[in-house]
């Protein structure tokens, strides 16, 4: 029988050659199988033969919105920095879209980033995706050499060994404690609808830090980040980061050394999630590339914990309710401003 | 580290050049004493601060940091400061979060017409940073050897 990841895929082939062959869409952004075990690459399909190539699996952990400003500027016509754009519709591409996903989806369009009339958007409910670094973790030693995939389990096996897993138990921090697993915005479902999955406290890991005193807080921090080489795969991978100078390669006025001194890293890593503000869906991108196993994706989730708390919106729910950093309101809580604090005014 | 005996903090403010510009100006005319720790950078408005000059101003040797805007509804842009509240509310949360020190960073509305609450201002922070201690956090190591 085939499994529920087997049924998506053959539906995602067969939408995305309908599509190819109607020529309603030039190229169809999706995934392939990967050369190692427990990868999936992404993958631009542009004829109809290669749809077969497309797969669905729970190792599509790279964000695939992170794609879509670069594919459709490249299906443009080719043209000059002043040239008036060409006339008619462009061409259009679509993308299989999870609930992050769709929703980094909506801030690009928010951000004119992407042409919601150039996308279709194929939305599939997300199970959750499959930590690789948890799996590698448990076979600790043990060189992993395949990974088959049931509904509810994982088989893994290697040289000498074949042992079965709870798919479950890998799934990735961000997916265990995510609320919106259903795109947001679509043009096609594939697979079934997904339900609204609650998490009782899913800012319970930003609480655990927020208790720490101010000293073992900087100590956590200084050390969390002490690993990073700086090889910046965090800012490659995140749909957000599309600026075409990043303030990490900015040379004049420099923002932050290229070392990876503690306190460059430290500026880094500040700023960067900073840039996030307000617009991070807890994809899981950034984290799931770092080679270095780093839990940059606390500091985002932070953010976006005191966005809620403090401006009750989040990022990307729908494409009629503007970023939270791009409005404000008149009551805005400004307890932090010193001149705002009656106590510290002395007499007045 | 120690601070050295004689140790004054420099603090970089940020002003915004129709409020608190303008309140520091009317400070010195009306000859208000407030330290001279600070080093004032005049901003277009307050909405102009992005949270990499305030770091770049630590990393660079400064003590602390003071952002100043107009006071709410008074932004001569309108609305410039309304925007920059909600990032400077995120921008000191996530610092506190990073356990840097409550205090290296201020943020304040002063307006044109409160030199004597500009004074005040800029003792209260004088009086907070030096409080703290040099800032260390921030600075590279290397800077310190040279």
């Amino acid at each position: 029988m085939a499994t529920i990841n087997e049924k998506i895929s053959e539906e995602i082939r067969a939408q995305a050659r309908k599509l190819l062959e109607a020529k309603e869409v030039e190229a169809f952004l999706g995934y392939c199988q990967g050369s190692l075990p427990m990868t999936a690459r992404p993958f631009v399909a542009r004829t109809p033969e290669d749809t077969d190539k497309l797969v669905w699996n729970s190792f599509c952990v790279l964000n695939l919105a992170n794609y879509l400003p670069a594919l459709l500027k490249s299906l443009e016509p080719p043209r000059g920095p002043r040239d008036p754009a060409p006339e008619g519709p462009l061409p259009r591409a679509a993308i299989l879209a999870t609930g992050c996903w769709s929703r980094n989806i909506v801030i690009q369009i928010q951000e004119n980033q992407v042409d919601r009339d150039r996308v279709v958007i194929c939305g599939i409910a997300s199970r959750g995706m499959v930590a690789q670094a948890k799996v590698k973790e448990l076979f600790a030693g043990r060189e992993i050499l395949k990974v088959v995939e049931e509904d509810h389990k994982l088989l893994v096996s290697g040289k000498g060994f074949s042992e079965e897993i709870n798919r479950w138990s890998v799934i990735r921090n961000n997916c265990l404690t995510c609320i919106h697993p259903d795109p947001v915005m679509f043009d096609v479902r594939i697979g079934e609808e997904g339900g609204q999955r609650k998490s009782d406290n899913r800012f319970a890991d930003v609480e655990e830090i927020e208790n720490k005193s101010a000293a073992q807080r900087r100590q956590w921090f200084e050390e969390e980040f002490a690993s990073c080489i700086r090889c910046y795969a965090c800012r490659n991978a995140c749909p957000l980061c599309y600026c075409p100078t990043c303030f990490v390669d900015d040379a004049k006025p420099q923002w932050v050394g290229k070392s990876v001194d503690q306190v460059d890293t430290s500026i880094f890593h500040i700023l960067r999630a900073y840039h996030c503000a307000g617009r991070c869906t807890d994809c899981g991108s950034c984290e799931s590339v770092c080679p270095m196993g780093i839990n940059m994706r606390i500091l985002t989730k932070k953010l976006t914990s005191d966005v809620l708390n403090l401006y009750g919106s989040e990022a990307g729910l729908a494409l009629d309710s503007p970023l939270p950093l791009t409005t404000f309101k008149q009551e805005d809580p400004q307890d932090f401003i010193i001149t705002e604090q009656p106590a510290d005014k002395g007499g007045e | 580290m120690e601070p050295k005996k004689n140790w004054e903090p420099k603090i970089i403010a940020f002003l915004c050049t129709w409020c608190s510009y303008a309140g520091a100006d009317l400070a010195g005319v009306s000859r208000f004493q407030y330290p001279p720790n600070i080093r004032i950078v005049k901003v277009p408005c307050s909405g102009r601060i992005s949270p990499n000059l305030i770091l770049n101003a630590l990393n660079n040797g400064a003590d602390g940091v003071l952002v100043s805007g107009c006071h709410p509804g008074d932004c001569h842009y309108i609305s410039g400061n309304y925007f920059a509240r909600r990032r400077f509310a995120l921008f000191d949360n996530l610092l506190e979060f990073i356990g840097i020190e409550p205090g290296r960073v201020n943020f304040s509305w002063i307006s044109a017409s409160e030199g004597e609450q500009f004074a005040e201002v800029v003792k209260e922070v004088t009086a907070k940073v030096k409080k703290l201690g040099p800032a260390t956090r921030l600075v590279k190591k290397i800077n310190e050897a040279a």
